[in-house]
C-alpha cells in the first residue's frame, strides 16, 4: 500500500521476538496485563487490613451520633471535603495551627474518609469546639459576614431546610455491615438518638450519653422548634477532633 | 397489496432479547421513581424508566428500517466497519467538552468571585466541582477514548466491530451513566470518593456497560486479519481492564436501601484512603495516560505518515508503565495517617515512573523523524506533537512532587491544581483534539477540514490559555505553600489562613482567563468541526475508510 510498510520479521534469534506471544494472543495479552497490574495494588493495600501498627490504640474513639452520621452526610453532599482537608500533617507549622497530628485511628469509623486533598479552606480535622454554634450558623449562612476576605460559598439554605432522617436506622446499620460497630440497640434507638441530641432537655439525653461518651446535645443553629441540615451539619463539625484526649495520648506507646 | 414500500423484517434474537430486558426494567423503575422519598432519586428512577422505553422503541424500530440485519462483515472483500457509534461517541465528546470546560471557568470565577455561587445548592462549588471534573475526564475523555478505541481496534484488525446492538449499548450506556452521574451532583447525589462520586446504582450501571466494553473491544480483536495486536491496542485494552478493576475495588459500597441513593463504602479510613488513590492516580494513569497513548500510538503515526519510531521503546514502555503506574498512588497520601511504609513504596514508584513516561513521550515524539516539517503546515499535527511536549512536562512535575520534602510544601495547594491540568489540558485535551481533527473527516467521507487556519487559531488561543492557567497556579500554589509555613523573627506563625486565601485572588483571576481562552478555542473547533461536516466536499464515496498507510510498529533499527 505504502512504501513505509514496515512489517519486516524481526531477526528469528531475538528475544524481543519472544514478545510476539502477547501480540497474537488477545487473552495471554489479557493475563499479562492482569498479572503486572496486581502486583503494586496487592503490596500497599493488603498488608493495611492485618498489620497491627497500622491503626494506633486509642481511647475515646466511638461511632458518630446518628445526628452526627446524618451532619456528616451533609459535608459529603456538599462536597465540603473538595476545600477542607481534615488531616493534619506532622509538620510544625501545621500542628502549630490546626493542633496535634491526625491519627489513623480518628477517621476509623469514616466512610468514606475525608481527608481531603486540597485546602482552599482550612483543615477542619480539630475544628470541633473551635468556634461557638452561633459562629458556625452564622457562618455557614453568610461567610464573609465573619470572615470578610472568605471565598467560602453561602450555605443559608441549611438553616431552613428540616432534615430528613427517616433512614437514620438503615444508614447505622450499612455502616456495621461495612465495619463500623454499633450496636442492635443503636440502631433500634437511632430514631430517639438523633431527636434527643438536637433538643434541649430532651428526656432520651442521658441514654444517648450512655451510648455514645462525649456527645455533645444541645441546639445548634439557634432554632430548638426544629432540626435542620444545619443542626446535624453542626453538631459533626463541633465532635471532629474532639474524641481523643491527647493529654492522655501516649504515641510512644503505639510503636510496635 | 402491501401498503409499505419496505418490508418490514424479523427482529433477530439480540434485538428481542434487548427488547424483552428493557421492557422488563420499566416496571422496577417505576416503583422506585413512585416510592422513594428523594427527590433526586426518583428523577434518575424516571429517567431510568424513560430510557427502557426508549431502548425498546429504537431496537423496534430497526425492524422497519432497509438494509441487511446483521450487517455483512465485509463488502466486496473489505470490511464493513461500523462507524455509527464512533460517530456518535465523536459528537458526544465535543458535547461534554464545551458543558466541561464551561463548568471548569464558572467554578474558577468562583473562587476568584465568591458571590457567583448565588447562595444556591445547585450552583455552589462544592457541587459543580465534581461535575466538572467528571465531565472532562469521564464525559470528554471517555467519550473520545470510546470513539477512538472503536475506531481504531477497527481499523488496525481490518475488522467490523464485534455485536450488532452492543456497540450502541456501549455508546448510549456510557452516555446515559454520564447523564446520572452530573444530575446526581447538581442535586446533592454523590459519595463522597474524589473522582468516583457517582452513587452505587450508577456504579452498578457503568459496571455493565464497561463489561460490555471490554467484550465488544475483545471480540474485535479476536476477528482480527491481521496477525499481530497493534501496539494502540495493548494500550486500549490495559486501559479498560485497569479501570475495571480499580472501579470494582473503589466502589464496593452497601446501600443503604434500595429506595435511597446513597450508601456507605464498606472500606473505612485509612484503608479507605488507599483505595481512593489507588483508585484516584490510575484514573489518571489508565484513564488518561495509557488510553490516551493508545490514541497518540495510532493518530500520531497516522498524521505524520511515518511508523512508530521503536517498536522494542514501545515494548518496555508499556509493560513498565502498567507495573509501575499502579504503585505510585500513596504519594497522594504523603505525611498522613497512612503508614510510612507505603508512602515510601509510593515515592520511591512514582519516580522510577518518570522513565516508561519518557519512553512513551520519545516514542511519540521521534515518530516524527524525518518528517518534522510538518509541523510547520500541520496544525493538526503540531498539536499532537505539543501535546507529547506537555505530557513530557507533567510526567516530569509529578515524579518530582512525589518526592517527600516537595510535596510538603505542594500538597494540598493550587500546585497540584496546576499540575493536573498541564495534563489535562496540555496533554489529554490536545491528544484528544488532535485525534478528532483526523477523525471528523474521516467518518464523514470528507476530504479536509473547513479550515486549517482555525485549527491554528485554536492551537495558539488555547496554548495560551494553557499557560496562563498553569503559571498561575504554578505562583499561587508555591506562594500559598510557602506561607503556611513561614514564622516571624519571634518564632510565631507569620500569616493566619485567611491572609493566604487573599493572597490569592489576582492569580486565580489569571487562572480563570486561561480557562476562558482555552474553552474560546475549543469553541472555534466545534464551529470548525461543524463547517467540516456541513459543508466540506465530500471525499470519494465509500473510500472504505482508508487513508494511506495503517500505522506499523517499525522493528527496532
Amino acid at each position: 500500500m505504502s512504501s513505509i510498510d514496515a512489517r519486516a520479521p524481526l531477526p528469528r534469534q531475538s528475544r524481543w521476538s519472544k514478545h510476539k506471544i502477547f501480540e497474537t494472543n488477545s487473552i495471554i495479552l489479557i493475563i499479562g496485563v492482569l498479572l503486572v497490574i496486581s502486583i503494586g495494588g496487592l503490596v500497599e493495600i493488603a498488608p493495611l487490613f492485618y498489620l497491627k501498627n497500622t491503626i494506633e490504640k486509642v481511647e475515646g474513639m466511638r461511632p458518630y451520633t446518628p445526628l452526627e452520621l446524618a451532619g456528616r452526610g451533609i459535608y459529603v453532599r456538599e462536597g465540603c471535603y473538595l476545600c477542607h482537608s481534615q488531616m493534619i500533617r506532622p509538620l510544625r507549622d501545621e500542628i502549630e495551627r490546626y493542633g496535634h497530628y491526625s491519627l489513623a485511628a480518628e477517621s476509623m469509623y469514616d466512610k468514606p474518609f475525608q481527608w481531603g486533598s486540597k485546602r482552599t479552606g482550612p483543615d477542619l480535622a480539630r475544628v470541633g469546639g473551635k468556634y461557638s454554634d452561633e459562629w458556625h450558623s452564622g457562618h455557614l449562612a453568610d461567610p464573609r459576614s465573619l470572615v470578610p476576605q472568605s471565598i467560602m460559598p453561602g450555605y443559608p439554605f441549611l438553616a431552613r431546610t428540616e432534615l430528613a432522617y427517616d433512614d437514620i436506622a438503615a444508614e447505622l446499620r450499612a455502616n456495621r455491615v461495612g465495619g463500623v460497630p454499633y450496636t442492635d440497640e443503636m440502631i433500634a434507638q437511632a430514631m430517639t438518638d438523633l431527636k434527643a441530641q438536637a433538643t434541649p432537655d430532651h428526656p432520651g439525653q442521658s441514654a444517648l450519653e450512655a451510648r455514645y461518651p462525649k456527645v455533645q446535645a444541645r441546639d445548634f443553629d439557634g432554632n430548638p422548634g426544629r432540626i435542620s441540615e444545619a443542626d446535624a451539619l453542626i453538631a459533626y463539625l463541633q465532635v471532629l477532633g474532639t474524641l481523643v484526649d491527647f493529654k492522655l495520648y501516649n504515641d510512644k506507646a503505639n510503636i510496635r | 397489496m402491501s401498503a409499505t414500500e419496505y418490508s418490514i423484517r424479523r427482529a433477530t434474537t439480540g434485538e428481542i432479547a434487548g427488547m424483552l430486558i428493557a421492557a422488563a426494567a420499566v416496571m422496577p423503575f417505576l416503583m422506585v421513581a413512585a416510592l422513594t422519598d428523594h427527590s433526586g432519586y426518583a428523577f434518575h428512577a424516571t429517567l431510568a424508566t424513560l430510557a427502557s422505553f426508549a431502548s425498546v422503541f429504537l431496537i423496534g424500530n430497526r425492524c422497519f428500517r432497509p438494509g441487511q440485519v446483521p450487517a455483512p462483515q465485509e463488502i466486496n472483500g473489505k470490511p464493513n466497519y461500523n462507524m455509527g457509534p464512533v460517530k456518535f461517541a465523536t459528537v458526544a465528546s465535543m458535547f461534554w467538552g464545551i458543558a466541561g470546560f464551561t463548568v471548569g471557568l464558572i467554578i474558577a470565577l468562583q473562587l476568584a468571585f465568591p458571590a457567583l455561587n448565588l447562595d444556591l445548592p445547585w450552583t455552589s462549588f462544592g457541587r459543580l466541582r465534581p461535575l466538572h471534573t467528571s465531565a472532562v475526564v469521564f464525559a470528554f475523555g471517555g467519550n473520545v477514548l470510546i470513539a477512538t478505541s472503536f475506531y481504531v481496534v477497527q481499523r488496525t484488525s481490518r475488522a467490523r466491530l464485534a455485536g450488532d446492538l452492543s456497540p450502541w449499548f456501549v455508546v448510549l450506556g456510557y452516555n446515559f451513566f454520564i447523564v446520572i452521574a452530573g444530575t446526581g451532583y447538581l442535586l446533592g447525589i454523590t459519595q463522597g470518593k474524589e473522582y468516583a462520586e457517582p452513587e452505587w446504582y450508577a456504579d452498578l450501571w457503568l459496571t455493565i456497560v464497561w463489561v460490555t466494553y471490554l467484550l465488544v473491544f475483545l471480540m474485535t480483536l479476536a476477528k482480527r486479519k491481521e496477525p499481530h495486536i497493534y501496539v494502540a491496542n495493548w494500550f486500549y485494552l490495559a486501559f479498560i481492564l485497569t479501570i475495571a478493576v480499580l472501579h470494582l475495588g473503589n466502589n464496593l459500597a452497601i446501600p443503604v436501601s434500595v429506595l435511597s441513593p446513597k450508601s456507605y463504602i464498606v472500606w473505612s479510613g485509612v484503608q479507605d484512603a488507599m483505595f481512593q488513590w489507588w483508585y484516584g492516580h490510575n484514573a489518571v494513569g489508565f484513564f488518561l495516560t495509557a488510553g490516551f497513548l493508545a490514541i497518540m500510538y495510532y493518530f500520531v503515526p497516522k498524521r505524520a505518515n511515518r511508523p512508530v519510531y521503536s517498536y522494542r521503546l514501545s515494548i518496555i514502555h508499556f509493560w513498565a508503565l502498567i507495573f509501575l503506574y499502579i504503585w505510585a498512588g500513596p504519594h497522594h497520601l504523603h505525611y498522613t495517617a497512612l503508614p510510612d511504609w507505603a508512602q515510601t513504596l509510593g515515592m520511591t514508584f512514582s519516580i522510577m515512573l518518570w522513565m516508561p513516561s519518557w519512553g512513551g513521550m520519545i516514542n511519540g515524539l521521534m515518530t516524527l523523524s524525518g518528517a518534522w516539517d510538518k509541523l510547520r503546515t500541520d496544525p493538526v499535527l503540531r498539536m499532537m506533537v505539543v501535546s507529547l511536549a506537555f505530557y513530557g512536562m507533567s510526567t516530569f512535575e509529578g515524579p518530582l512532587m512525589s518526592i517527600k520534602a516537595v510535596n510538603s510544601l505542594s500538597h494540598y495547594t493550587d500546585w497540584t491544581i496546576g499540575h493536573v491540568h498541564s495534563g489535562a489540558l496540555g496533554w489529554v485535551a490536545y491528544i484528544s483534539f488532535g485525534a478528532i481533527y483526523c477523525l471528523v473527516p474521516w467518518l464523514w467521507n470528507r476530504k479536509e477540514l473547513y479550515s486549517l487556519r482555525l485549527v491554528s487559531w485554536h492551537f495558539w488561543i488555547s496554548t495560551l490559555g494553557i499557560v496562563f492557567y498553569i503559571s498561575a497556579m504554578w505562583v499561587s500554589g508555591i506562594l500559598q505553600g510557602l506561607m503556611w509555613r513561614a514564622y516571624t523573627s519571634l518564632g510565631f506563625l507569620e500569616y493566619s489562613f485567611i491572609e493566604t486565601v487573599d493572597a490569592m485572588h489576582p492569580f486565580y483571576v489569571i487562572r480563570a482567563l486561561g480557562g476562558a481562552l482555552f474553552l474560546i478555542g475549543a469553541l472555534i473547533m466545534v464551529f470548525n468541526l461543524w463547517m467540516t461536516v456541513k459543508s466540506g466536499t465530500v471525499d470519494v464515496p465509500q473510500a472504505d475508510y482508508d487513508h494511506g498507510l495503517v500505522p506499523q510498529l517499525a522493528p527496532a533499527q
